[in-house]
């Protein structure tokens, strides 16, 4: 992202991770911002996130001003978001004003103002030496209103006066049928406008940012997926070309000597996704343990999604091949995540994964096997979803490695839709030669290294797994059918 | 926190209406002046001898705009007899505030 925007824009930082990048250091200070979308996109969990890591990380105090939610379901419903809202207020960094608007209470006769409101918020404002404001939604004043003359004129009159007071405000819009907010909210903050989506299509559901325009600044204007979990709210990358994260020249070890030499001599480069993919029995599995064991040994934190075997089995089944992966387990640099797909959707499982990245901050992760998503999603929604999660590990510099379990003969189809998002391909067989059945690996590809284009034959020894020449006779040394 | 239209009152002994009347303004406006100028004239016109006005000036006492769920100025609010009914703007058609008030039945 482009970070030497003009100048003269000075920026009020959301503390919102993702989303401070894609507008170049946050929201335009001492201005009005409007945040829109439909019921239940987020709006007011994002605006209340704004707040909060203002009033609690940047030291600017808050008001919030409800027009709709009374404060103590405010309260209640960010709890989950991991804020607490009673010990802001209590520590006067943040100030919840309810506003009650009901037409049916109101008559109207004649001319008048919204001189009260002004007289409320100023109040407010000024009782916490507020920095930071938020309406959620200005849009109930239609409702509670019937002069729409008087009211888009004191709107106009709103704007000006939070911008001469130096407020950095962000005003919420429920979307309009052809509009961005149904009362056409946008024709009065030109500053900038943030619209948030949260689609669901089959199984899919999505929730999306986009920056629609942001005055004087370069901003990214593609749709960034957004999280709302117990730690708030994080936008996450949609592209790799999005977000400037350079890719490292870094090589890791992928634990198999034989395997880093096919590589270049080097490994992995750190960061990439690794697609590894093969028939049941092949050695993905303990491929991917390797993987672990050896960033574990270089004292990296690594998770392992295991979507087929529990971590258990994953343990006994590595320990026969001479590969104890319990010590990192105990010392922590080691987790397992075991889940069936078919229990959640395909979202879920993302946000899951996310939530177990953002909690350990691993350098490498494993998915075993990506295939299993398959039955609860389309190959192009899985590849969606890939797209995303390895655009999210790579934005953090996390190298994956991604099993594939293929079960047709034609070893290479389901792999098509989702090797295109990978740096590296590793591909194993098994075939019958000699009267006996070899395991067979190649390196179908790995971007930027010259790799072998030998393929060699995997052993799973009971050191680990071993990789060798072919030769056209059965080895007779001593052999552990690793997982069955 | 917020109140509107919970305050228990007794009930009054019917036939003693009182009506308990407040307008809440922001300064000398010209729409204030305006509305409270319009109020009294009706209030002397149809409820003689069976009403009180108090103006509020939120300038002078803004917390009272968030306690009472002012927006509007003017605003007029009927706090008895109950239950509560809100008017705003400057009072200047009359047949709608007496209407808006309940002195006369609406339709």
């Amino acid at each position: 992202m482009d970070s030497s925007s003009h100048e003269g824009i000075r920026k009020a930082p959301t503390g919102i991770p993702g989303l401070d990048e894609i507008t170049a250091g946050g929201l335009p200070a001492g201005r009005p911002t409007l945040i829109c979308g439909s019921a239940g996109c987020g709006k007011t969990l994002m605006a209340m996130e704004f707040l909060v890591r203002g009033a609690s990380d940047l030291g600017e105090p808050g008001v919030f001003v409800t027009f709709e939610e009374l404060p103590e379901e405010l309260t209640d419903n960010v709890r989950s978001l991991g804020f607490d809202l009673q010990d802001l207020e209590s520590r006067g960094l943040l100030l919840l004003e309810h506003i009650h608007v009901e037409r049916s209470e109101i008559e109207e006769t004649g001319d008048y103002d919204l001189e009260g409101l002004f007289i409320r918020l100023g109040f407010a404002i000024d009782s916490i030496g507020a920095r930071r404001i938020v309406l959620d939604t200005l849009e109930a004043l239609f409702g509670g209103l019937a002069n729409e003359a008087i009211l888009r004129a004191e709107l106009r009159r709103l704007f000006r006066w939070l911008k001469d007071r130096g407020m950095t405000a962000v005003i919420t819009g429920e979307r309009g049928e052809s509009t961005l907010t149904r009362q056409g909210l946008e024709e009065y903050i030109s500053d900038c406008v943030i619209v948030l989506d949260h689609r669901v299509i089959d199984q899919l559901a999505t929730r999306r940012l986009r920056v629609v325009k942001y005055r004087g600044t370069l901003h990214g204007t593609n749709e960034y997926p957004f999280l709302i979990d117990e730690r708030g709210i994080e936008v996450l990358p949609i592209t790799s070309m999005g977000l400037s994260h350079e890719a490292s020249s870094e090589r890791i070890s992928g634990g198999v000597g034989g395997l880093d030499e096919m590589l270049g001599g080097k490994g992995y480069y750190r960061g990439s996704s690794v697609l590894v993919s093969g028939r049941a029995g092949t050695g993905k599995s303990s491929l991917a343990a390797h993987f672990v064991d050896a960033a574990c040994r270089r004292g990296e934190r690594s998770i392992y999604f295991a979507f087929e075997e529990s971590q258990s089995q994953v343990v006994r089944n590595m320990r026969s091949i001479g590969l104890d992966l319990q010590p990192w387990l105990d010392q922590g640099l080691l987790r397992f995540h075991a889940a069936r797909p078919t229990l959640r959707g395909l979202e879920r499982h993302l946000v899951s994964m996310y939530k177990q990245v953002r909690d350990l901050q691993p350098r490498v992760v494993v998915i075993d096997p990506v295939t299993n998503f398959l039955s609860v999603g389309s190959p192009d929604e899985v590849k969606a979803m890939l797209m995303r999660l390895i655009d999210y590990l790579k934005s953090h510099q996390i190298t994956a490695l991604f099993n594939s379990l293929t079960h047709s003969l034609d070893l290479e189809t389901t792999d098509v839709a989702v090797s295109s998002l990978m740096d590296t391909w590793l591909l194993l067989r098994e075939v019958e030669l000699d009267g006996g059945r070899k395991r067979l690996i190649t390196v179908v590809k790995s971007r930027g290294m010259a790799h072998s284009h030998q393929v060699r034959e995997l052993l799973l020894t009971n050191r680990g797994v071993e990789l060798v020449d072919v030769r056209s006779e059965v080895g007779a040394e001593s052999r552990t059918e690793g997982r069955r | 926190m917020t109140r509107h239209k919970e305050d228990e009152m007794e009930p009054l002994p019917s036939g003693a209406k009182l009506w308990d009347l407040r307008l809440y303004v922001a300064g000398q406006t010209p729409k204030s002046v305006a509305a409270l100028a319009n109020l009294k004239k009706l209030c002397e016109e149809h409820l003689a001898g069976r009403y009180r006005v108090e103006v509020i000036d939120l300038v002078e006492n803004p917390q009272l705009a968030r306690t009472d769920q002012i927006l509007a100025i003017p605003t007029l609010v009927r706090r008895l007899p109950e239950p509560m009914r809100k008017i705003i703007g400057d009072l200047s058609n009359q047949e709608r505030v007496l209407v808006g008030l309940d002195v006369r039945p609406r339709g």
